[in-house]
């Protein structure tokens, strides 16, 4: 390589002796690096959707007789026992996309300090934000896409060996009334509301995991339940404890047409949520939701901030 | 344009100065050996090259300010930062994969050709590799950048003799190429005695002495002093005088070569030596203090 150039003229940027730079995608491998460091992030849902297969396989045994009993019922009372293994699998394989998120947050940026690799990962040209961007997209956009492919793929292998059973018997599949349309409708829709709804606690914990230089788990949960607690011993009110516990569980109330409104109700504790208890409009202008984002986005804001100055520990 | 250019740069946390304004100039193509005790400031004034961390005073590295301007210096810089900081849990296929698609001046093909050159094997996790294989892979991904600076804070600590060599040694022939310009801090200084252009001492925030490494050799000299002569030599205040199997070594500052000659046999000394000498003498004087 000749690089004679440089040497004469110091000042020239780029040479031509100096090969052009290649073209490189430092938001794409960042992502696919949070994959291959975080393999829990396939492998667990991956692990219950075969315990839901396995779970639903063995509830088959018998099934095509016990279809004929169910086909007995009122038409809405089949519907929703008949479609309740597949609820429960959704709901699990959601639960489980949460767990992750939550656990994939608190490591993400102290496991890079704990472990020094931050010094590896800084001495690339890969910039503060796009490293954060990334980090943040897991719970925002990658795991919701993983637990809707994982959703729809046990659901059609719970549906096709049902219809295997029955067809076998010389039932008609059709019996089984799942609609996987409508059910991806609501699931998809399921899947964005509560991951708009959950971003500000996402944005929270990779925040202090990029802050806090042990326990990052304590560090979360601890100072808001303590800000909490000392609101109602000091002044009595339970406005901060109102607030922590409507951003945990209040997301139903803002993206569902309200339970007494409903259509479907719930069976065995399972809430039947079909596409007319969707309510985007009141869901979109709520104001809760939109301090949520607002919120979310200064946690992220500091999180940069964050990783531009912190060292290993 | 200078390749490191500081002026009064200086660092400090809480009450304790790191870096006590220091001015330092490192020019395109140099070598340089930062030396210096633990504490001295070494890692914070790379941290400041490296826009690790911010800092008080002038500082231009290829011509950017590294803390405000750190995402671009990035393409044309790289960093060993101590040893062991891959990813444990990183394939080294895996970390082949990830430099060429977020470096704009990384060569795959090199990087595969020094690898192909060890031991180590594509499937491996870095946690299974030993401490110098580590350390192999490392210098091999970033001997494939084509980068304008590199830093190597202690790039061997810690590895036995055989790595150590064998990594100074390709960085010398298959990296440095006259034009590229190396800052490296270890403790091991006598095993980059020879590499070096240029030399600097740092103690307590300060620079204590800047060399280039045709200066040392002209200016500092080492003599074996024979028994009978000892006296004329220690007239000729040596900086330092030590004892080896019985014979003096006098350690001299600016005496001329002739001059020393007739003392004993006359050679250069070794960096390890002058730096014992220098802070030797820096510690009597801040242990007489001010009178």
């Amino acid at each position: 390589m000749t690089n004679a150039a440089d040497a004469m003229d110091p000042a020239a940027l780029d040479p031509p002796a100096r090969p052009a730079p290649a073209k490189t995608r430092p938001f794409y491998w960042s992502v696919r690096r949070e994959l291959w460091e975080n393999r829990s992030l396939h492998i667990a849902p991956l692990a219950v959707a075969a315990i839901c297969v396995v779970g639903f396989v063995i509830s088959a045994i018998g099934l095509p007789e016990r279809r004929q009993g169910v086909l007995a019922l009122a038409p809405a009372k089949q519907a929703t026992v008949i479609s309740q293994p597949y609820d429960v699998a959704a709901v699990g394989l959601m639960l489980t996309g949460f767990v992750l998120a939550i656990v994939y947050c608190l490591g993400a940026l102290h496991g890079e300090r704990r472990d020094r690799s931050l010094l590896f990962w800084k001495s690339l040209p890969v910039s503060d934000l796009t490293t954060v961007a990334a980090k943040i997209s897991i719970p925002l956009a990658v795991l919701p896409v993983i637990t809707f492919v994982m959703v729809i793929a046990t659901q059609l292998v719970m549906l096709l060996w049902t219809s295997v059973l029955l067809v076998a018997h010389g039932m008609s599949p059709a019996s089984t009334r799942v609609d996987l349309i409508q059910g991806s409708v609501v699931l998809a829709y399921g899947l964005v509301t509560c991951t708009l709804w959950y971003a500000p606690l996402y944005a929270w914990l990779l925040m202090v995991s990029g802050w806090a230089r042990r326990v990052p788990f304590l560090w979360a949960v601890l100072p808001p339940l303590g800000v909490a607690l000392l609101e109602k011993l000091a002044i009595g009110t339970t406005h901060v404890g109102n607030l922590l516990l409507d951003r945990l569980a209040g997301g139903f109330d803002a993206a569902y047409v309200p339970m007494a409104e409903r259509a479907a109700k719930t069976h065995q504790g399972i809430p039947q949520i079909s596409v007319d208890d969707l309510d985007p409009g009141r869901f979109l202008t709520s104001p809760s939701l939109w301090a949520g984002l607002v919120l979310a986005a200064a946690f992220l804001a500091v999180t940069v901030w964050l990783r531009r100055r912190r060292e290993p520990i | 344009m200078a390749c490191i250019d500081a002026r009064g740069l200086r660092k400090t946390y809480g009450t304790m100065v790191a870096l006590d304004g220091i001015d330092l100039k490192v020019e395109e193509g140099r070598i340089l050996g930062l030396i210096g005790p633990n504490g001295a400031g070494k890692s914070s004034a790379l941290n400041a090259i490296l826009g690790l961390t911010p800092f008080e005073g002038e500082l231009k590295v290829l011509g950017l300010d590294p803390w405000t301007q750190r995402d671009q210096l990035m393409s044309d810089v790289c960093f060993i930062a101590d040893v062991a900081v891959l990813p444990r849990w990183m394939k080294v296929s895996q970390a082949l994969d990830y430099v060429a698609g977020v470096h704009p001046r990384f060569d795959r093909a090199k990087a595969e050709r020094f690898l192909a050159r060890t031991t180590i094997k594509r499937t491996s996790r870095v946690r299974e590799l030993s401490k110098g294989m580590v350390t192999q892979l490392h210098l091999a991904l970033v001997m494939a950048i084509d980068a304008k600076l590199l830093v190597l804070d202690e790039p061997t600590l810690g590895l036995d003799l055989l790595y150590r060599k064998q990594f100074y040694d390709t960085l010398l022939n298959d990296y440095f190429d006259g034009s590229r310009t190396i800052v490296v801090t270890t403790h091991q200084v006598e095993e980059i005695q020879h590499i070096l252009t240029d030399l600097m001492f740092i103690d307590r925030g300060r620079i204590v002495l800047e060399t280039s490494m045709e200066d040392f050799e002209a200016r500092y000299l080492e003599v074996m002093v024979l028994p009978d002569q000892l006296a004329a030599a220690r007239a000729l205040r040596p900086i330092q005088e030590r004892e080896v199997f019985g014979r003096s070594i006098l350690l001299f500052d600016n005496v001329p070569r002739g001059q020393l000659a007739a003392l004993g046999e006359v050679r250069t000394p070794g960096i390890a030596d002058l730096f014992i000498a220098v802070m030797g003498a820096r510690e009597s004087r801040a242990q007489r203090g001010p009178a």
